[in-house]
């Protein structure tokens, strides 16, 4: 569908824009991760509050990762989280099994290490998100085989 | 129909106050000031007494002697107070139900505003003149 298709390209050339826009190094790259990940913090804040209008109020963290998982990834990538972990102490694993951002890419190791660029803007995406639900998290996100990826969310303690 | 309303920020300062005879707005910053304890109270209460009463909407707060105060939480934590005045019998439940509703979709909409900062006293003129309109169909 051609609305899908829009954000994707939009999400492409962002990462293109931040990326050529800073000088190359190891430094930067930190840097425009950053960069990423906080327009992905305003968004998801946004987001989150328009997705939020209707529902009922969350009972606990956990009902707040599951509304995460289905209701807002269902809204923003089309499909669910396919599988939540959690050590019960402030610990989850979201794992995507076909993470959207990254489908388009080789699924072999040719892009690997390219994969972060792409997953930086949705951490922020998630941890806004959450933010605006009240809920403090640092979000990271890895991948191993191309398009599958795990988001790690750690919620911290006040 | 209402005489203030205000919203207030999760780490509960005021983002908006309004009120229309503005002689006594200090009055009414007392007033939403002093609701937010029994918001607090009523948020608590939801998830160990009653679990089915989780609406955003947390109805009548408490009345005094010339005016009704109700409220409202977002899932985001933001709070919407409203205060009427009690000679205005006429105001049903669910009135009050769709103030709130109307006033939680502008605040989506400021939220959404890319030029506007999370946290930051809301300044729209749309959110503006949306408030003003609940407050003129009383007079």
């Amino acid at each position: 569908m051609a609305d899908e298709a829009l954000f994707q390209f939009l999400h492409n050339e962002l990462i293109q824009y931040v990326y050529k826009s800073s000088e190359q190094g190891e430094m930067e790259n930190a840097r425009c991760i950053t960069k990423l990940e906080n327009m992905g913090f305003r968004v998801g804040q946004g987001l989150i509050e328009r997705f939020t209008k209707d529902t009922a109020r969350f009972k606990d963290e956990l009902d707040v990762m599951k509304f995460i998982c289905k209701d807002f990834w269902t809204s923003v990538f089309k499909k669910q989280i396919d599988n939540l972990r959690t050590n019960h102490q402030g610990i989850y694993v979201l794992q995507d099994n076909k993470f959207r951002l990254l489908s388009q890419l080789s699924a072999g190791k040719q892009y690997l290490e390219h994969a972060p660029k792409y997953l930086a803007f949705t951490c922020g995406l998630v941890r806004g998100g959450l933010a605006n639900l009240g809920v403090k998290s640092i979000v990271t996100a890895e991948v191993s085989v191309m398009p599958a990826c795990k988001f790690q969310v750690m919620i911290q303690k006040v | 129909m209402a005489v203030c309303i205000a919203v207030v920020a999760k780490e509960n300062y005021p983002l908006y106050i309004r009120s229309v005879p503005s002689d006594s707005e200090l009055k009414f910053h007392y007033t939403v000031h002093t609701s937010l304890d029994v918001v607090e109270e009523k948020v608590s209460a939801v998830g160990k007494v009653i679990v089915d009463q989780r609406e955003l909407y947390l109805g009548l707060l408490y009345p005094t002697e010339d005016y009704k105060v109700y409220g409202y939480v977002t899932n985001s934590k933001v709070k919407f107070v409203i205060v009427v005045d009690s000679s205005n019998t006429s105001l049903r439940d669910n009135e009050i139900r769709s103030m709130f509703r109307k006033l939680h979709n502008s605040f989506t909409d400021v939220m959404c505003n890319p030029f506007y900062n999370p946290g930051d006293p809301i300044q729209s003129k749309v959110f503006d003149s949306m408030v003003s309109s609940m407050m003129v169909q009383t007079c």
